[in-house]
């Protein structure tokens, strides 16, 4: 089934550019994504890090143009050369769940709960595919085993209550590749796990994208479960992309001041007796449409020019990218 | 516009002290029974929840939640308790609180039976007037109706004192945990975010002046840079303080970084436990090794191949015979079927419950590793 999916080379698998979104209600707006670019290469696996409310799984969404009808979204979204923005409802439904796939943090929730897992991989199937219900469901059981689901045969017939946490988060795995995605955005799938399965998820999940050579955006706020996964890495902060470069070099000196003190504030090894270092405050209200460097009020290295302008993106060589004016 | 002040740090001048600010009815959690004496004993504690079903309603299953788990909680330390979910490790810290009463053990408070006030023990109100806990959702352990301010004042006037000192207590706690009263002590919850509120729980539970803190997940809901914060917070107020916690968390780092000993459960049992660098540095139980193994590496050139353990936990309704570990060791012998594996003793209050640890136990390589 990796025939088809060769990468070419040059073409980005995902464009995003200068995309915005904003959540308008009666009472308040949030700028939840304020000017993100990000590329991905076919086969690529980028870590979209951050915390809560950045604005990475604001940025999933759009990308699969999940949002509510009350979301504004702007800029240019393309996946596999197509303009996703452009699309009808009807180009919509096959690009969802054909060219791009997702998977959720909690797989109760995004599983159909009176449905046997069998079929719910099935229906993606014969849906898309348009096959007949037993090619479809030999292609379920195909599935199952794809994701290491232990007596796979069985386990057709189960309701996702019946399975434990690990399971099912295999089995949604499951459904989210039974259409050959090219391109595969996985929302925290690992948050919600148990140490020893999250590992077994990560592992799995690194070997799929190998085999199958999808390309994969994992949102994660755990700068370890992207050490394990990326091989790039984007750091947001606030709707913008703050640092973006590929994970080793990220990981062993983080440029811009925000993904360095998250680094050194995450608790790892033996720190016991040390004071952690820490970024003091917290992430900015969403409230208005930032004017300048949204890092600023909580940057030790911040003066009047941060306050003036967004930052522009500056380049590091070696394919890593900063947004902070003290880089470059 | 050089720096900015950082919102949540306290100013040094708003510090409380330890003590002799209170009146004197709540100031007599004295230590009784000197520093070597425990200040919490726990032995064969157990709880099931029975699962009703049928028409009937008759017990159909039992969840073995807790299962004799014997510990001592030494005064001044931080106990960390470590596991995947559905160990017990939330029902333990339940117990500890007595929210609900355990089947079968017996809780030791510094000397004194819990819950046994007329027997020579300590009552519960008073037992909780020196146990206070912090849970993980730090919304829906909060009145949505009720200032913060309030919320932190309502146990102390319970326990009769004055409203006017109560409000003050509470505006010092709010202090103490790096909120500035004057613009956060009539606020309601919904206005803080989750950093901040989990403070005002922090607050709260120091209230009554405890001795014992026990801290559910205290920080697993939050952000890792305002995670840093909260656990200097917690470092810097045990010292203040002078007080003594149970650490309960799924993270092996943060409880490597807070705790003094190491509690690791599985499945409503004790696997190991001991000082927190033998724990770390040589896990004796098969579970704890694959435990920290399962850690994600921060360094991508450090990446695992394969995973440590395969599937998850069992269910704790039917645990395994024997050692309940025994369906997902890499190591099991046919008596880790048979015989349930004693705590073997390390030295140096390390304590494994493994067959291998245990030279006289009959398992292969027993006493390889000891």
């Amino acid at each position: 089934m990796s025939a088809a999916l060769k990468p070419e080379a040059a073409t980005p698998l995902m464009r995003l550019r200068d995309v915005h979104v904003t959540f308008q209600t009666r009472d308040r707006t949030v700028h939840a994504v304020n000017g993100v670019d990000m590329d991905l290469a076919q086969g690529e696996v980028l870590c979209i890090l951050g915390e809560s409310g950045s604005g990475k799984s604001v940025t999933l969404r759009a990308l699969m143009r999940l949002l509510p009808k009350f979301a504004k979204v702007s800029g240019s979204v393309e996946v596999a050369g197509r303009d996703v923005m452009a699309m009808s409802e009807r180009e919509l439904s096959r690009y969802r769940g054909g060219d791009v796939s997702m998977i959720f943090q909690e797989p109760m929730t995004a599983m159909d709960p009176v449905f046997t897992i069998g079929r719910q991989i099935a229906e993606a199937v014969q849906r898309h595919e348009g096959v007949s219900r037993s090619a479809a469901d030999a292609r379920a059981l195909e599935l199952l085993e794809l994701v290491q689901i232990p007596s796979a045969k069985r386990r057709l017939a189960a309701y996702p209550h019946e399975l434990s946490g690990g399971l099912r988060q295999r089995a949604m795995i499951a459904v989210a590749l039974a259409c050959k995605p090219k391109l595969l955005l996985a929302d925290e799938p690992t948050t919600a796990l148990d140490a020893t399965v999250q590992i077994q998820v990560l592992l799995l999940l690194r070997e799929l994208q190998q085999k199958l050579g999808m390309g994969v955006i994992f949102v994660t706020h755990d700068l370890g479960v992207a050490g394990e996964i990326a091989d790039r890495v984007a750091v947001m902060y606030a709707g913008k992309v703050v640092e973006e470069g590929p994970v080793a070099g990220f990981m062993s000196g983080p440029a811009h001041p925000y993904p360095r003190g998250l680094l050194n504030s995450t608790v790892h090894g033996n720190m016991r007796g040390k004071k952690l270092t820490t970024i003091p405050g917290a992430p900015p209200s969403l409230a208005t449409k930032p004017m300048n460097c949204s890092f600023a009020p909580r940057c030790a290295l911040a003066e009047q020019a941060c306050l003036d302008a967004i930052p522009p993106m500056v380049e590091l060589g070696g394919d890593r990218r900063g947004r902070c004016i003290k880089l470059g | 516009m050089a720096a900015v002040a950082p919102p949540g740090h306290p100013p040094a001048s708003f510090r409380c002290r330890p003590s002799g600010r209170y009146p004197a009815a709540m100031d007599t959690h004295l230590d009784r029974g000197g520093p070597a004496q425990p200040l919490l004993t726990l032995e064969g504690l157990q709880k099931h929840f029975p699962i009703k079903g049928g028409l009937l309603g008759r017990t159909v299953a039992t969840v073995r939640a807790v299962d004799g788990v014997t510990f001592t909680v030494e005064k001044g330390e931080t106990l960390g308790i470590v596991g995947e979910s559905g160990c017990g490790k939330s029902t333990t810290a339940r117990l500890l609180m007595r929210l609900m009463p355990p089947d079968t053990g017996s809780m030791i408070f510094d000397g004194e039976a819990v819950g046994e006030g007329n027997a020579g023990g300590i009552a519960l109100r008073d037992y909780r007037r020196q146990v206070q806990m912090v849970f993980q959702d730090s919304y829906a352990s909060l009145n949505p109706r009720l200032p913060i301010e309030d919320s932190i004042a309502f146990a102390p006037k319970v326990h009769g004192v004055s409203d006017t000192e109560a409000r003050t207590r509470a505006r010092d706690l709010l202090a103490a945990v790096g909120l500035a009263p004057q613009s956060f002590a009539r606020r309601y919850p919904h206005e803080l975010s989750g950093g901040q509120r989990q403070r005002v729980n922090i607050a709260r539970a120091l209230a009554l002046r405890p001795r014992l803190v026990i801290l559910d997940e205290p920080v697993s809901a939050l952000d890792k840079s305002v995670e840093a914060q909260v656990l200097n917070l917690l470092v810097e107020l045990k010292e203040q303080f002078g007080l003594t916690y149970v650490f309960i968390s799924h993270d092996l780092n943060v409880v490597q970084f807070i705790s003094d000993r190491v509690l690791v459960m599985y499945l409503g049992e004790v696997a190991e436990i001991g000082p927190v660098d033998a724990i770390y540095e040589k896990p004796a139980h098969p579970y704890t090794r694959a435990l920290l193994a399962s850690r994600p590496s921060m360094d991508p050139a450090m990446r695992r191949t394969s995973p440590p353990l395969t599937g998850d936990p069992p269910n704790p309704v039917n645990p395994p015979s024997g050692c309940r570990f025994r369906t997902r060791c890499p190591l099991a012998e046919d008596i880790c079927a048979s015989s349930k594996p004693i705590m073997a003793d390390l030295g140096g209050g390390h304590l494994a419950a493994c067959h291998i640890a245990n030279p006289a136990s009959g398992h292969s390589k027993a006493g390889a590793t000891a």
